[in-house]
């Protein structure tokens, strides 16, 4: 494709339109503090992304470093468990071991870009902030990771990485002490360092260009997913794509390339916590209304009174209040299909497909695996999941769900 | 009738406003607190709605902000101590919240509640410019309502003057690039950042916010600007001294 053709032909429709809307949703509600920030972006950010020696760099960065592209394989026994033919894009077999690394390393060379020096970042399970940490061991640059000081004590293999790698860890003590807290504290960084740092979001949210580029960047996914699958079945597009959301950076990717391909079903696996209905939930498309968070309107839980509300799931990469702007615009379109998968069919997945295909899945990307929970597919159904990130840094929340020690 | 803060902004002298957490350090102090401000000789109030995420804010207001939550603090009910507020103050008020409280109880219900009330103007400092224009001016207008914008030592002077356009009652300076309750003094590169924008004559004149603590933090930021605005400052005082000792915190700005 010519270049001015893959920056416009994702323009509107399901992706953002010029000022970052997709659909009512997205935007950048920003305190004036951030606009000076988030406006060079907003100006730059596509012209640089598409320079011919940025994607040279990028792509480079993607094959040599990051592993690219990962396999599409083939599940058989899975398939024949599920009665269709299933696919697993390997995001988990990246560097630093989850998709999140595609992005990070597109926004270190945007920060370069830039001239920016510092980067800081917040990370839930600890998967951004290593792939964070990654690249700013990579690039030189100073390195300050937010987390949520409950997510510290539940992710602690990540943090060590993080502070291996030479990153500062910030441990953030408010409101639930969570991937939201995190994201509050990493923006108030921003505001008060607004001239040397450069902020890398991890996930498809955020105000306008964040939710549009960091998807842009996960897009290789897809990309790959259509040449890979023409490689095994003859045909570029799949029956469906399968990913599950927190903020929806996995899924962006995943579904990019076939947002416009109206014969492609597009699946979405929320985390439905102890139960929708338990009050212990993140299952934004279920129980959010519009709002803004973290600068954009978007789907989000909160109270009648307009409040954030804290979410819950045994995974810490999907316990967000909210949703990437994009992903709210698929669910109130109906172009997409949303689903949520409790902490038990997530974990009981994650085990199957263990055993069955002897890949450890993360918590996270276990709810992906349970849509099978919750949605029947046709033999000749050709269905590619996500397979965001690797089990490793979950071992300890596994050890002790199923009593493995 | 003209606005409360048109009419103060004329007043020949600098002006000072408190900004505080209603619902904090107990539900029921808002009325208080503002009548207190005012036999004080309080120029002007931010009634601070509480948010769960408050972004530009620094731990001391984010900590009240938690506190009048879980005290019960609600938009409703702030709307319900404030209603028979205008029989007893009458200074400007002005209402300062993020955006997603008001876009949940409803923009136009929002702005009528506050004209019932006796409500001046408004500071939603995540509501931006353009979405501002293009959605909610008119409402706002019709409702009397003046809604305050903020500039920061990196606005540049186009978005300045734009803001300036934009605005019909005063310009909210913050005074260095942080969140509030941050910084401790003015340097020198306050200073400047003050100079350069009185040399720009705007239309609207200008309050400084963000690190002003005690008397000589107001003297600077008044030196040029019309008059401060003290938050945290004044928050930290009511939790260590409680909602008793008012006058003495005044007293020692002015």
């Amino acid at each position: 494709m010519q270049k001015e053709d893959r920056i416009n032909s994702h323009i509107g429709g399901f992706n953002a339109d010029e000022k970052g809307y997709y659909g009512e949703f997205g935007g950048a509600f920003i305190p004036e503090m951030l606009y000076p920030n988030v406006e060079e972006l907003r100006q730059n950010y596509i012209k640089l992304m598409y320079e011919d020696s940025f994607q040279k760099e990028f792509n480079q960065l993607l094959k040599d470093y990051v592993g690219r592209p990962s396999p599409l394989y083939f599940a058989k026994r899975l398939s024949e468990k599920h009665g269709c033919k299933i696919y697993l894009k390997r995001e988990d077999l990246n560097h630093t071991g989850a998709h999140k690394v595609n992005n990070t390393i597109g926004q270190i060379l945007m920060a370069q870009k830039l001239g920016k020096t510092r980067i800081i970042a917040e990370t839930g399970a600890g998967q951004h902030g290593v792939a964070t940490a990654t690249v700013c061991a990579l690039m030189g640059m100073e390195c300050i990771v937010y987390m949520g000081e409950i997510d510290i004590a539940r992710q602690a293999p990540n943090v060590a990485r993080m502070k291996m790698l030479g990153a500062e860890v910030r441990p953030a003590k408010s409101g639930s002490r969570t991937l939201k807290d995190a994201t509050n504290e990493a923006i108030r960084d921003w505001i008060n360092n607004p001239v040397d740092t450069h902020y890398i979001i991890g996930s498809a949210i955020g105000p306008h260009p964040y939710p549009d580029m960091v998807t842009r960047f996960q897009s290789v996914i897809s990309e790959e997913i259509k040449w890979q699958l023409k490689e095994h079945e003859g045909r570029e597009n799949p029956d469906y794509v399968v990913a599950c959301i927190g903020g929806g950076s996995n899924a962006a990717g995943t579904y990019y390339h076939f947002l416009d391909e109206p014969e492609v079903g597009i699946i979405a696996v929320e985390a439905a916590g102890k139960g929708i209905n338990s009050g212990e939930s993140a299952a934004t498309s279920a129980l959010g209304k519009v709002g803004i968070i973290h600068g954009c309107k978007t789907m989000l839980m909160q109270t009648l009174d307009g409040q954030i509300t804290e979410p819950y799931s045994i995974s810490a990469g999907l316990d967000y209040p909210g949703v990437g702007p994009m992903h709210s615009h698929l669910f109130k379109s109906g172009r997409a299909e949303f689903y949520s998968a409790t902490d038990d069919e997530a974990m009981a997945a994650g085990l199957e497909l263990s055993q069955l295909e002897g890949i450890i899945p993360a918590i996270e990307t276990g709810h992906a695996f349970a849509i099978f929970e919750h949605k029947n597919f046709k033999k000749d159904d050709v269905v590619v999941i996500g397979l965001s990130g690797r089990g490793d840094k979950d071992l300890n929340t596994y050890i002790d769900y199923f009593k493995l020690a | 009738m003209s606005n409360r803060i048109t009419t103060k902004l004329q007043e020949d002298k600098k002006l000072l406003s408190i900004y505080f957490t209603a619902g904090y350090p107990a539900l029921n102090d808002t009325v208080q607190i503002i009548q207190d401000l005012e036999k004080n000789g309080v120029d002007m109030i931010e009634i601070g709605l509480p948010f769960s995420d408050p972004l530009a804010d620094g731990p001391t207001i984010q900590e009240s902000s938690t506190a009048a939550l879980k005290n019960g603090m609600t938009t409703e009910l702030l709307f319900n101590q404030l209603k028979d507020i205008r029989k007893t103050v009458s200074i400007p008020l002005i209402i300062m919240g993020y955006f997603n409280p008001m876009l949940q109880y409803g923009v136009e219900a929002f702005c009528k509640k506050c004209q019932e009330i006796g409500i001046d103007g408004l500071i939603m400092p995540d509501l931006p410019l353009d979405v501002y224009q293009e959605d909610y001016e008119a409402t706002f207008k019709k409702y009397g309502l003046i809604n305050v914008f903020l500039i920061t030592p990196q606005t540049s002077d186009i978005r300045i003057r734009q803001i300036d356009d934009a605005s019909n009652g005063f310009i909210y300076m913050v005074s260095s690039a942080s969140v509030t309750g941050s910084k401790s003094g003015f340097g020198q590169e306050q200073e400047s950042y003050f100079e350069r924008i009185a040399a720009m004559n705007l239309k609207n004149p200008q309050i400084v916010g963000f690190g002003i603590k005690d008397e000589e933090t107001f003297q600077q930021a008044t030196k040029t600007a019309k008059g401060a605005i003290i938050g945290s400052a004044f928050i930290k005082h009511l939790t260590s001294k409680g909602v008793n000792s008012i006058s003495e915190f005044v007293k020692a700005i002015r």
